[in-house]
């Protein structure tokens, strides 16, 4: 099961480096998603893949007696999700500023800050 | 009462923001807000440090979970002295912000947003977890979005663009980064990583995810292979914002370099710290180079940014007591020159009818004398002129390159001082002995004068702080020399956090036994 999940998040990562080298910051995006997304698989594959069980411990016993998953992975998980989804809104948000500006989303059409006469 | 102390640095300035984004209407109060707000972050920093050099290394647990378990807040003597020099520069920054935030910037939340900066500059400098450092470093990530953007010229969306690609990439690359080393040892709190992380059966993973450490926090602080965002970006927001940026957050990244790279990776010393010296090396090299080519102030400013973050990261590759010391040195000095130019340099903006373009600087000597006396002190401690504050840092560096037999960097630092000496000279002539091109729309005397007072202000208390060092500097030296002791030997630290000596953990009943036994 490891092995898929660490092939599943290489093609992610291919996809998203793929995506990176576009010259269209709208797949530069799409790239972006990709790769949280690929760090998140990234995060419960190395925090154990088990199934089922909740991580709960017994009435009375003090110690957990059987192998559960392991909710720290998925409490990262969490956390960087929600952090990555509010960089995202404001990455969009940016990019249509940015088109409204310069009306163009190409990079490499955008020498605003960076004038190509600037040596 | 230490324990709130050691949270201080992250609650007020969040408390601040918060009380700021109450006032939203009202921007006189978000003024005053955000400079009591600073100040009192300037006396928290200023008695944590005393308390951390008097009492040893403070440590919270917070919601009292214990050490490896729950998320813990570390005020070393490296963090405490961070913190200090990080609130100076706020309390500077926020009262140069009074004069030089527009309505505009002010009505789209300037302060309460530099005020979430700091929380996450202060957050970064304080925290023992590994995930948590990732998550202030989102913090101030996003702020620096937005007050990047802030103001909404082409020329700043356009920077920031690409400056919001880069940090995604690179907050990806942590956040694998801290994944994988979880996956390989089983926990985040640094302290317990220190430990653990030389048990690891297959010590060639850990020095895989070191180098995307390197990746990581390589990208945030400006070192060589990924340098390229910062001259493209910190020349475009409002004055303010490029000081603040300029001074922390770079630092920020050589901070957290400084620690992941003497706490969690010191087994393969070769292979990590040789990467971070060659590295450093190129990175002082072409920032010079970049800073000399720049035919404007603030870019020839943020390419010298580039080049000082390379000096401090060669004194965490040798890695020496002694090197380290000279790390910490160099970027208390760096701090504070690197704000005070960039302050400096919006003074001249003002002055030359809102370019620093060299074509249009000059004759500052005849227009402003008082300003080219303020401008040379930052100026003279870039160069290294002794007894500044530079003079001191270089020394070190040079004496700690020298001692590890490292004579290659300290053949390149020497070159990188005389380039910027260079530099420096140059900047002298074009601003102050040149003749100007056309008479220069000289903004800043017809300013009311508590604006302009405001402006000059904070340049006037880092000049002061910047002589202040140079002509003592054994005090300063003190205290690095401590930092640099307890960079080191870390097992101070691990005990701190952890409460036992670094060793196994005991069962449940063996902890009852050796509970009673000493």
């Amino acid at each position: 099961m490891e092995v898929i999940m660490a092939l599943t998040v290489g093609g992610m990562v291919a996809g998203a480096v793929y995506l990176f080298l576009s010259r269209q910051y709208l797949r530069v995006m799409f790239g972006v998603i990709l790769l949280s997304n690929a760090i998140n698989v990234a995060i419960l594959t190395v925090g154990r893949l088990t199934t089922g069980n909740a991580p709960l411990i017994a009435q009375g016993a003090e110690v957990m007696d059987r192998a559960a998953a392991n909710p720290l992975p998925q409490a990262l998980i969490l956390t960087a999700i929600v952090i990555g989804f509010g960089l995202l809104a404001f990455a969009l948000v940016l990019g249509y500023r940015a088109y409204q500006e310069m009306g163009t989303l190409d990079t490499g059409a955008m020498r605003v800050a960076e004038p190509e006469d600037m040596p | 009462m230490n324990a709130w102390l050691t949270a201080a640095p992250i609650l007020i300035p969040m408390f601040t923001a918060a009380l700021c984004m109450v006032a939203w209407k009202y921007p006189v109060a978000q003024r005053v807000l955000s400079l009591m707000g600073s100040l009192a972050l300037v006396i928290v920093g200023g008695s944590l440090l005393s308390i951390v050099l008097d009492q040893g290394i403070q440590v919270v647990q917070m919601g009292s979970w214990a050490a490896p378990f729950g998320i813990t807040l570390v005020a070393d003597p490296l963090s405490a002295l961070m913190i200090l020099i990080a609130a100076l520069m706020g309390f500077c920054v926020a009262l140069h912000a009074l004069g030089d935030i527009d309505p505009v910037r002010e009505r789209g939340g300037h302060h309460p947003i530099f005020q979430v900066l700091m929380t996450g500059v202060c957050g970064a400098f304080v925290t023992g977890d590994l995930f948590n450092l990732y998550v202030w470093f989102e913090v101030m990530l996003i702020s620096s979005f937005v007050l990047l953007s802030l103001g909404g010229l082409r020329e700043q969306i356009d920077a920031a663009i690409k400056y919001v690609c880069i940090n995604m990439v690179a907050t990806a690359c942590l956040l694998l980064a801290v994944a994988l080393l979880y996956g390989v040892t089983g926990t985040l709190n640094m302290a317990d990583l220190s430990v653990r992380v030389p048990a690891v059966p297959s010590q060639p993973v850990i020095s895989a995810i070191a180098v995307l450490f390197i990746i990581a926090f390589g990208m945030k602080a400006a070192l060589f292979p990924f340098f390229f965002w910062l001259p493209a970006t910190y020349h475009t927001p409002s004055v303010s914002v490029q000081a603040i940026f300029a001074g922390l957050l770079t630092k920020v990244g050589v901070y957290a370099l400084i620690r992941v790279f003497t706490l969690i990776f010191t087994g393969d010393r070769e292979w990590t710290h040789g990467i971070l010296m060659v590295m450093a090396g190129i990175t002082m090299i072409v920032g010079v180079l970049g800073s000399l080519a720049a035919r404007d102030l603030n870019r020839a400013w943020s390419w010298q940014v580039v080049a000082h973050i390379g000096s401090m990261v060669m004194g965490l590759a040798i890695a020496t007591p002694l090197a380290l010391a000279a790390a910490a040195f160099y970027m208390v000095h760096d701090i504070v020159v690197k704000t005070n130019l960039f302050l400096g340099a919006g003074l001249v903006r003002r002055m030359a009818g809102g370019s620093t373009d060299y074509a249009r600087l000059g004759g500052l000597f005849k227009s402003a004398p008082w300003l080219c006396l303020l401008l040379f002190v930052p100026l003279g401690s870039l160069a290294g002129f002794p007894p500044l504050s530079g003079f001191w840092g270089k020394l070190l560096l040079v004496r700690a390159g020298l001692d590890a037999q490292h004579y290659v960097m300290v053949g390149l630092l020497l070159l990188t001082g005389l380039l910027t000496i260079w530099l420096v000279g140059r900047v002298w002539a074009e601003m102050v002995w040149k003749a100007p091109a056309e008479p220069p729309a000289d903004t800043l005397s017809t300013l009311p004068f508590a604006r302009s007072y405001a402006l000059v202000m904070p340049l006037l208390l880092l000049s002061l702080i910047t002589v202040s060092i140079g002509l003592q500097p054994e005090r300063l030296l003190n205290v690095a020399g401590q930092v640099g002791e307890s960079l080191y030997d870390t097992s101070a630290y691990v005990q701190a956090v952890l409460g036992t000596t670094p060793a196994p953990q005991p069962t449940q009943l063996g902890a009852l036994e050796t509970g009673a036994a000493p």
